[in-house]
């Protein structure tokens, strides 16, 4: 019996008994799809050992009264081992990293991961350690958070710093809530408003709202700076605080700093520093030597805390003396004998963290701290600042530069002229770098600038990796035509149809339209 | 000094030369001169400077930090032989258990471990498509059609849980029950001060949580944890029907473990379904990192809060992953967001996608077994010494909690020096205990790694020190 040509009986593409699974076999770095860990799945297959325990045979049924019992097993992806690794490491060569090469990204401080802080956090002695241990058995976890939390406050120029919060925005929201209790402590309690600069991160307006305070906006004046006299305008006695980057997010060191600083004072307010960009200005200069009264860190960008794809993180926050019995607790502290334990301070806001913080990433930035000392910090900003500079020089000419005076430890460059002369946009010149071997900068932020990439090369590229990066850049530039739209067209996928993914959503592979196609021998392209 | 700055001196010259400026202190003239630190301690004079020390080369590093880890006494296990530690019976939403070399081995892979969010989906697929299966297996555990991509910890899961609740039901009461972690009841007390939503209580009766008497407004949220904090197995269905009556949305903290054994709280009309994920694939690590659990029904998955990964396809229409639902987020809502969510725990939930994935069907059900075969084993053993009582009849499932005839904290601090981390004091004063409403008692669990020999030492222990 020969088939019409025209209408081919469909193969099963493997014999049923096979079904699921597949041989662990991909071109190395190609742009084949990777199935996913359920396509993979074989019913009955595994990867799971356990100890010999030697406990009495309790079934389910005498463990879990009935009506509490699961009718069937959670289903997962059943694989063998081999198969599992070989998933995952086919997954991590579709993903660039800074261990991969540059990594741009403004705002994120994606410098190098020193190899020794993973060592330092993967020591049994603090890796082992449940967190209701007794303090007398954790002695040298609270010594180490207690010498951290000196170094941040020495850094900072504050006076006291509580470790809980997981990360920036938790931070963020932590220290607002400082103020909010500070304020209400002494009868204030009827302030409403935070001041933020229009150039602010989105988590700064979206911390103020989770405050229970409203968040006034103050434009920036033509340096790129928050203009005194619009602030002056938006002062009274509702402000409760303001929020500041500094440098800001345009990579400009708010030179009005200490004016800006007493003027809130005046009304009656507190000054909030948000630690984002706080690598440009270690050893350099402080947030309390400013004026600020409250400060967050993100150990993952400053401390080197690696960024593992979007966390874990750490958010610390420190404040001056006047604050400081409003931090989280409980604190580690040591006793007048040299002990170490628990405190909480008198009038603390509570617990921001279900135990005492990332712990282990805080490990990781105590490392660093050591390896590299005051001078090491300083020299981090030093470098981090001549790098961003020395590239936003190299780019001027080629791309426009809004806000053209040095710059601290990132440039903000515009692609505005690029696209009304060519059509290419700060994506599309982002997507492109990515061709050229790069991680593309921060696209389309800070908001005040139009077609904005916001480039931060971090104190760890050499300059010569600078060098190929603003080659790339300028090569993008002048080469630049409508095909640039197709970019990228080197990485394991082509650009990615984000309006489908919110339209159609599937956010599981459950939610998969029935007969989607697999990916594989079945489904390769 | 180890350095990791890659300029020679050389190429900093030439680097200011192109700048026109004549020293890195130049770089800095923006910076009013009354805020300016000195370069160098030693020849700064009177200047100001960072009092630090200075940087240690790697070796000496290493040898501070292994200084600092041996003043622990960790648990036992790998590197920390049983001489030198304690056997492990504490829980409290932190539990004891084997990571397969796997998960280890995987989840320190640089290109995960020093990956940015993925911002460039183009350059992100491995992160991406790895919290896509992340999602889809949290989603199956739960019983619910959608997961995010992490948060923090079971406290802030919690928090964001009562928010999400508060902006679908327009009421800010939660109806918050006393089996919650005590930790994280607290950690939600203070975030209710900023976002102005009210705790409730529902008190315990005998281990299990009455709903018997509505707070005075109807609430928005009902919270109940699953096993709760002793263990117990809370009545989801009874849990459900005082969510309808004040048309409260029901959420459930549920432990992923206990989790292999449970019916999924969606099908016992769970509206979210929230927890801490550590036992799947994270260290016990002093408290943190962990990992918060979110899933919800498809209806509220544009309040969810953190990230999200979807399915699409590139331009070319193979298949490729995305973050979406973006505008839901801070950087694009900024005041009008329900989260500030931006870094949450990426790299913890691989970790947990791949142990989840070790496990596989039969390897968590197994896994739940082995908990809970060790946890009756001990509970029976202790029950057995006199004086010791169960501390609530409800029956338990991942831990329990015991009544001993002398102060519970007292208990743990004499049980360190015969090996072993006894549990918790549910009246310690540090807070890491108590709150739950049941007067003192010692909260124990044991995982898959106690076996028959530990347990017996541990209860001959436990019988030495209460006597």
């Amino acid at each position: 019996m020969t088939p019409e040509p025209s209408t081919p009986e469909p193969q099963p593409a493997t014999p049923s008994p096979l079904a699921g699974g597949r041989a662990a076999s991909a071109p190395l770095l190609g742009r084949a799809e990777e199935p996913t860990v359920f396509e993979l799945s074989s019913p009955g297959r595994r990867a799971w050992s356990f100890a010999e325990a030697d406990l009495p045979f309790w079934d389910a049924a005498d463990l879990v009264p009935a009506g509490h019992l699961a009718g069937e097993p959670v289903p997962l992806p059943e694989l063998s081992e081999r198969d599992l690794v070989a998933h995952h490491t086919r997954l991590t060569q579709r993903q660039y990293a800074v261990d991969v090469g540059a990594y741009p990204l403004g705002s994120c401080t994606m410098k190098y991961n020193p190899k020794l802080a993973d060592a330092a956090a993967s020591l049994p002695g603090l890796a082992r350690v449940h967190p209701a241990t007794p303090s007398s058995c954790t002695q040298g976890w609270l010594e180490l958070l207690v010498a951290l939390g000196e170094a941040l406050a020495e850094v900072t120029g504050m006076a006291a710093v509580s470790l809980q919060p997981p990360a920036g925005a938790a931070g963020e929201l932590t220290g607002l809530l400082i103020m909010r209790a500070w304020h209400r402590g002494r009868g204030d309690g009827g302030r409403t408003k935070i001041v933020i600069p229009d150039s602010a991160h989105g988590t700064n307006p979206a911390s103020v709202t989770l405050a229970g305070y409203q968040a006034v906006t103050v434009a920036s004046d033509e340096r790129g700076c928050v203009d005194l006299d619009s602030l002056r305008t938006v002062l009274d006695d509702d402000v409760a605080g303001i929020m500041l980057t500094n440098p800001n997010t345009l990579g400009l060191f708010e030179e009005d700093i200490v004016e800006i600083a007493g003027a809130v004072h005046e009304v009656g307010g507190l000054v909030y520093y948000d630690g984002a960009n706080l690598n440009a200005i270690l050893g350099v200069t402080r947030p309390g030597d400013m004026g600020f009264d409250i400060v967050h860190l993100n150990l993952h960008k400053t401390f080197a805390v690696p960024h593992g794809g979007g966390g874990p993180g750490a958010g610390p926050v420190a404040v001056t003396e006047a604050l400081a019995p409003f931090l989280p607790g409980p604190l580690p502290a040591v006793a007048g004998d040299g002990t170490y334990g628990w405190e909480t301070p008198a009038r603390s806001i509570g617990r921001v963290h279900g135990w005492h913080g990332n712990a282990l990433a805080l490990a990781r930035a105590y490392a660093y701290v050591l390896a590299l000392g005051g001078d090491g910090l300083r020299r981090v900003a030093e470098i981090a600042v001549l790098n961003a500079n020395w590239l936003r020089r190299r780019l001027a000419g080629t791309y426009d530069v809004p806000h053209d005076r040095p710059c601290m430890h990132e440039c903000v460059v515009s692609a505005a002229s690029l696209a009304r002369a060519r059509g290419v946009r700060a994506l599309d010149v982002a997507k492109r770098l990515l061709e050229e071997g790069f991680h593309a900068p921060t696209v389309s932020f800070p908001l005040v600038v139009k077609e904005a990439l916001m480039i931060e090369p971090t104190e760890t590229e050499s300059p010569q990796t600078l060098a190929a990066l603003a080659d790339a850049l300028v090569r993008i530039a002048e080469g630049a035509s409508s095909d640039d739209r197709l970019a990228p067209r080197t990485t394991p996928v082509g650009r990615v149809d984000e309006v489908r993914a919110a339209r159609r959503l599937v956010a599981t592979f459950d939610a998969r339209p029935p007969g989607a196609r697999a990916p594989g021998p079945d489904g390769e392209r | 000094m180890a350095g990791y700055v890659p300029h020679t001196d050389a190429e900093v010259e030439v680097m200011l030369g192109f700048l026109g400026l004549a020293s890195l202190d130049e770089l800095f003239s923006v910076v009013p001169d009354t805020l300016r630190l000195a370069a160098r301690p030693h020849d700064g004079g009177a200047a100001r400077f960072l009092e630090m020390a200075e940087g240690l080369g790697e070796p000496d590093v290493l040898a501070e930090m292994e200084r600092l880890a041996a003043a622990n006494t960790a648990c036992t296990g790998p590197g920390v032989p049983v001489d030198r530690g304690l056997v492990c019976f504490a829980g409290g939403g932190a539990y004891d258990h084997e990571i397969p070399e796997a998960v280890r081995a995987l989840g320190s892979r640089s290109e995960y471990v020093t990956a940015y969010t993925p911002y460039q989906p183009e350059v992100a697929q491995g992160v991406l498509q790895a919290l896509f299966e992340y999602q889809t297996m949290v989603a199956r555990l739960s019983g619910l059609a959608v997961a995010n991509a992490s948060l923090y910890d079971g406290a802030s899961a919690c928090v964001e849980a009562a928010n999400l609740a508060a902006a679908v039901t327009g009421r800010g009461g939660v109806w918050l029950s006393r089996g919650v972690h005590p930790h994280w009841r607290s950690t939600m007390d203070t975030f209710a001060a900023g976002s102005g939503l009210s705790l409730v209580d529902a008190p315990l009766h005998d281990g299990l949580t009455t709903w018997a008497v509505p707070p005075a407004e109807p609430p928005g949220a009902l919270v109940v944890q699953y096993p709760n904090y002793l263990g117990c197995l809370e009545d989801l269905d009874a849990a459900r029907r005082a969510a309808d009556a004040s048309g409260a949305l029901l959420v459930v903290a549920l432990d992923p473990v206990a989790a292999g054994l449970l019916r999924p709280p969606g099908e016992s009309g769970a509206d979210v379904v929230v927890g801490e994920g550590q036992p799947l694939g994270t260290p016990l690590s002093f408290g943190g990192p962990y990992l918060g659990l979110f899933a919800c029904r498809l209806d509220h998955v544009r309040r969810l809060p953190g990230r999200l990964v979807g399915e699409t396809v590139d331009v070319e229409g193979r298949r490729a992953y995305v973050s979406t639902l973006r505008t839901r987020e801070q950087d694009i809502r900024r005041e009008r967001a329900s989260s500030n969510v931006c870094t949450n725990q990426t790299l913890i939930a691989v970790a947990c996608a791949i142990q989840m994935a070790w496990l596989g069907t039969s390897g968590l059900r197994e896994l739940a077994l082995r908990c809970a075969r060790a946890t009756r084993y001990t509970r029976e053993s202790l029950l057995a010494i006199e004086g010791v009582e169960p501390l609530v009849g409800a029956p338990t499932l991942r831990e329990f909690a015991v009544r001993v005839p002398v102060d519970p904290a007292v208990v743990v601090d004499r049980m360190v020096d015969e090996g072993f981390l006894a549990g918790i004091a549910l009246d310690d004063e540090a807070g890491v205990g108590g709150g739950a409403g049941t007067g003192p008692g010692l909260l124990v669990a044991a995982t898959e790694r106690r076996t028959r020999r530990q347990i017996d030492a541990y209860a001959t222990a436990m019988a030495k020190v209460v006597r």
